[in-house]
């Protein structure tokens, strides 16, 4: 599996909800898919599964909204 | 002088910006001139009180000190240890000038925006930690995004690396002819906010109400509604001021709201009212919290960490507001709420017992308008001071 659908199906884990696979241009915070706790099970994973540290506040949310932009920003922090 | 708190103040504005104006609209960099406005603001705000001028003066050396010692602290280390003590000794002059009067009748602390600038210190230090600001930024950069004078008094509360960036963008003549338009069409928002609605609803009908009110208990009622709405108006109205302002000079502060009474819950208001502040609170406490419990493994229990890290948040928010029992019932009351829709939005996921249509999203509104209005109620003192 390669690194984007790695990180989509571990969205789809956080988010507890399939419809990121199916559509991952979806807006999390928009969809109520994903809010502060959610981002922070988000981090903690990616520290853990993909050995990325992001802090938080470089977390935002207009740039790290869609699984598919979230994917893009952690392939740019590998 | 208070910012924006007369004519005079706008007019000497007006005065200082032409430049900044005329520079603007030329395309050339106006950051150099605009710091020097930001000393002449700050002289004429605190001109009135030698005490507060003082007081400044000292916070800000404190702070810029605290800070370019941690940045160079964290260059070659990352003691837990001294991150709390960084932590906690940029609060300390916040901590004190809250505490002070309760023991001394003068307070030499506090100051105006003391409870503001206190964010743009800490947010600083745990950004450091964090390891996103690395190089010691300039005294000159550093001292302007401290004292931006625009927002000195209540915000909006800015982010350093956010701030930094749009100090450094080039902002051609065109750029600047719609930072113009837009920061003057907020100005006058704030006029229509702060000084026609929030003023008339004062004037005409708070000041009014035991004319208007037939019974004790329609006093506080009518009261509680008004009061949320003057709240907004007014507070807005300042930010709009702010906001502006900032515009003006080049620098595109955060907003501070977003149609507030149209929440549909009560996580949905706080991302809408006071952001700059609710924001700060979510990112540096909230999220940290939930952060360093998760990785430690202490509490595995999400739901319950969710609500400790709520209840932590909105004690602190309502603590930082001020010592007296309001604010921290205050603040009480907002942790009860977040918590109980927390488990409310649970439920709701399981039993899918709330739909989402247009007919549900309008009572929710309704329901959560109310809601908020009696927090403001609370907030505003009045239950606790009888006959007032």
């Amino acid at each position: 599996m390669d690194f984007k659908n790695e990180v989509i199906s571990l969205l789809a884990e956080i988010c507890q909800d399939d419809v990121v696979k199916e559509n991952p241009d979806i807006d999390l915070f928009d969809a109520g898919l994903l809010d502060s706790f959610g981002t922070v099970e988000l981090l903690v994973q990616i520290e853990e599964r993909f050995d990325i540290l992001v802090p938080i506040t470089e977390f935002d949310r207009d740039v790290w909204n869609t699984p598919n932009n979230i994917a893009i920003q952690l392939a740019d922090m590998k | 002088m208070t910012p924006y708190g007369s004519f005079t103040f706008f007019i000497i504005l007006a005065v200082l910006l032409a430049p900044t104006i005329i520079l603007g609209l030329q395309g050339k960099r106006f950051h150099n001139y605009n710091m020097f406005v930001t000393v002449i603001a700050l002289a004429l705000i605190f001109s009135s009180s030698l005490y507060q001028a003082i007081a400044l003066c000292l916070f800000t050396i404190w702070q810029v000190v605290l800070i370019k010692s941690y940045i160079a602290y964290r260059k070659k280390a990352n003691r837990d240890h001294i991150f709390y003590l960084a932590v906690f000794l940029s609060i300390l002059p916040l901590i004190l000038s809250k505490v002070m009067p309760y023991f001394s009748t003068l307070n030499l602390i506090g100051f105006l925006g003391i409870s503001y600038l206190t964010f743009k210190g800490t947010q600083l230090i745990m950004e450091t930690r964090d390891g996103l600001i690395k190089s010691n930024p300039p005294l000159t950069r550093l001292l302007y995004f401290i004292l931006f004078f625009p927002t000195i008094s209540s915000g909006p509360i800015d982010r350093f690396r956010r701030f930094e960036k749009e100090l450094k963008l080039e902002i051609s003549a065109e750029q600047y002819k719609l930072l113009l338009y837009e920061g003057l069409n907020k100005i006058f928002l704030g006029f229509l906010y702060k000084y026609i609605i929030g003023f008339s609803i004062n004037h005409f009908f708070i000041s009014q109400l035991r004319f208007i009110a037939h019974s004790e208990f329609q006093n506080h009622l009518y009261y509680m509604y008004s009061y949320s709405l003057y709240l907004f108006f007014d507070f807005a109205g300042y930010s709009a001021f702010a906001i502006g302002v900032s515009y003006i000079m080049g620098i595109k502060s955060p907003e501070n709201f977003n149609k507030p009474f149209l929440s549909r819950n009560i996580k949905d208001f706080w991302n809408r009212w006071h952001m700059s502040l609710s924001f700060w609170f979510r990112d540096y406490v909230y999220m940290r919290f939930v952060f360093w419990m998760t990785k430690k493994k202490w509490i595995k229990n999400r739901n319950l960490l969710s609500n400790l890290g709520y209840i932590l948040l909105f004690l602190l928010m309502g603590v930082w507001h001020g010592l007296a029992l309001q604010y921290i019932i205050y603040g009480a009351y907002h942790a009860l709420l977040m918590v109980a829709y927390n488990y409310f939005e649970r439920f709701n996921k399981k039993h899918k017992w709330w739909p989402q249509n247009k007919v549900t999203h309008v009572v929710a509104i309704i329901i959560t308008f109310h809601v908020i209005c009696f927090g403001f109620y609370i907030f505003s003192g009045q239950l606790f001071h009888k006959g007032a």
